[in-house]
């Protein structure tokens, strides 16, 4: 349970970091998702990490060390994509898959990057702040009837 | 369709716009899923194709198949791609699954989800930490008490609390029950499955044991928002102890039946012993947990191994498989609730006495009697429930072992008294990518009992 120690990565380092620690026996990677930081673009972060409005957040857990650990990568709005971590851990598709659905954050390298919970057709990702909320007329395909 | 402006989008992948064809009008097209489906042959690229990858198996890392296995040259006329669900009794919901078989043997499989999606990640973004138990508890409507443990648990480590020992106790004999009731409904479900109609009858009837004891206990047999921050919603009922030492006795009695029912039925055995085979490489790789890790033999448990509440206080075993075929899922699980059966007669006695919930001001309302009486009493009372309570600055992510695995939550707090970012790692959701292993090259029969053996609970697949 309780806490696990928080890391920042630069996007650049992300996986090879991610690579590093599987090494070191971090074996199971148990959740991945994003953050919108949209309306605390300034939240306190450590000396060094530059400001961007998303977050990828990934908490890896050792079997042998009883341990787990959260990674933490910021990612621009402009070009909110980092690496997939799918040639490390196959189990990461889904969330990433998720992550993209709900975030709009896109995974390099992933095998199938499709939305996996909203429709094919749906615009627009849910889960950013700036998506307005019971505005947008409920979008789902119609289907005419046929007699 | 009206085109409608959204501020954040839209953001399509190039690859996403490549894949998406534009589909033919017609009622197949209208209800299509475009790229979400598993695609034909002809549109796989070959290479994938040689490792079986494709839009649905894809083995972990250094795990090669059997090359006699793989036949890139299986024209399309040859296989077939046939659609199971959503609509699927064996289901258990709405899950759909995409199958390519040759024959009858499975060679891609892909489940698509999302037609249960409710948006309850954002939705937790408009309750207050008072209100996240109702929204959580209906993700996994099994095991209710463990989704609202995980949301407590999250809010509290963020508010720094430290909940009283009873409450810590009731908690672990509400969630312990609930583990015996999810895995009871999964013995029912599954017996259903595969055949076998008193199996059915059975299992329901032994949860309904214990769904009658949460009815007393939180006044509903599901989605109880018992659990909240700061400890339990109400204190034991009187003479608990005398039902909770019922449901003890009785279960382990009813498992003996079972047992002849169903462990040593020819039938039952024929249809799950060796089937739906995932290796604890690949189960590890795939980042399954709970019942599908442990049956492959990896004796990997949160209660035992990162230990919450008060589990490193309790006796129990961590129940493990050998080839993690279909039939080690369910002996794990038939196990698991026997062990579990031993943590609640453990509980019974070491029940602490005290307070079920924090005496802080900051969470906890103030008694029903207190608000007759005093002016500032009623005035918290309705600022508690109208505005809830501030919740310090951070971040963090929770984890605990629900009947299905690792059920996570990742809190983002800004001070406010609503979360900022509610993310909950639902253990089905994940499991449910196992699938496409479990069921390459064995027969389409076999899928049912497969699936079951996952025990994916959509609500949380979807949320």
């Amino acid at each position: 349970m309780s806490d696990l120690d928080s890391t920042f990565v630069e996007r650049e380092n992300y996986f090879p970091t991610v690579a590093g620690l599987k090494e070191d026996g971090y074996n199971l990677l148990s959740d991945l998702c994003a953050v919108d930081y949209l309306d605390h673009i300034d939240r306190a972060l450590p000396e060094g990490v530059a400001r961007e409005r998303f977050e990828v957040v990934v908490s890896l857990t050792s079997m042998s060390l009883k341990k787990k650990l959260r990674l933490r990568v910021l990612v621009p709005e402009s070009d909110p994509e980092v690496e997939s971590l799918f040639p490390l851990y196959p189990g990461v598709e889904a969330m990433e898959r998720e992550a993209y659905d709900l975030l709009g954050i896109r995974f390099k390298g992933h095998p199938d990057p499709t939305r996996i919970l909203l429709p094919q057709d749906w615009e627009g990702h849910p889960l950013r702040k700036d998506y307005s909320v019971g505005r947008i007329p409920v979008q789902f395909k119609e289907v005419k009837r046929t007699r | 369709m009206t085109t409608i402006h959204t501020p954040g989008g839209p953001h399509k992948h190039p690859d996403e716009e490549a894949r998406y064809q534009e589909a033919e009008p017609g009622l197949i097209a209208e209800t299509s899923e475009g790229a979400q489906e598993m695609g034909p042959r002809s549109s796989t690229k070959s290479d994938e194709l040689t490792k079986e990858f494709g839009a649905a198996l894809r083995l972990p890392e250094g795990i090669e198949l059997d090359p006699g296995d793989i036949n890139i040259e299986t024209s399309e006329d040859q296989t077939m791609i046939i659609n199971m669900g959503p609509q699927h009794p064996s289901t258990h919901g709405v899950l759909r699954i995409m199958m390519e078989l040759e024959g009858e043997t499975v060679l891609r499989t892909k489940p698509v989800i999302g037609y249960l999606h409710t948006g309850m990640e954002k939705t937790a973004e408009g309750l207050t930490y008072l209100q996240g138990p109702t929204n959580v508890t209906r993700m996994d409507y099994l095991s209710p008490l463990h989704n609202e443990l995980v949301f407590s648990l999250a809010t509290e480590a963020l508010l720094g609390l430290e909940i009283p020992d009873r409450a810590t106790w009731i908690r672990m004999l509400m969630v312990e029950l609930n583990r015996m009731s999810s895995h009871l409904m999964w013995m029912a479900t599954n017996g259903m499955d595969l055949g076998s109609t008193s199996m059915m009858i059975y299992g329901f009837r032994e949860r309904e044991m214990i769904l009658s004891f949460f009815e007393k206990v939180t006044g509903l047999r599901m989605n109880h928002n018992y659990i909240r921050p700061g400890g339990v919603a109400a204190d034991l009922p009187d003479g608990w102890e005398d039902d909770v030492l019922a449901i003890v006795e009785n279960v382990p009695q009813r498992l003996k039946e079972y047992d002849q029912v169903l462990t040593g039925q020819p039938i039952f055995r024929a249809r799950v012993d060796g089937v739906g085979i995932i290796t604890q490489e690949q189960a590890i790789a795939l980042s399954t947990t709970g019942p599908v890790l442990r049956s492959t033999g990896v004796p990997w448990d949160l209660r035992k191994d990162m230990p919450y509440l008060a589990y490193d206080q309790v006796d129990f075993d961590v129940v493990v498989g050998s080839v993690g075929d279909t039939f080690d899922r369910y002996a794990v699980r038939f196990n698991e609730i026997l062990e579990s059966n031993r943590i609640v007669a453990q509980i019974i006695d070491m029940m602490p006495k005290g307070d079920y919930k924090i005496a802080s001001k900051k969470v906890t309302p103030p008694p029903r009697k207190r608000i007759d009486e005093s002016m500032e009493a009623l005035i918290h009372h309705f600022k508690i429930y109208t505005e809830g309570y501030k919740v310090p600055e951070g971040e963090v992510y929770i984890s605990i072992e629900s009947p299905r695995g690792e059920l996570g939550c990742y809190m983002v707090s800004d001070g406010t008294a609503r979360p900022y970012r509610m993310h909950i790692r639902g253990p089905s959701f994940v499991n449910l990518q196992s699938l496409p292993t479990m069921l390459h090259g064995g027969f389409i029969a076999d899928a049912i009992a497969v699936i079951s053996s996952v025990d994916p609970v959509m609500g949380e697949v979807d949320r």
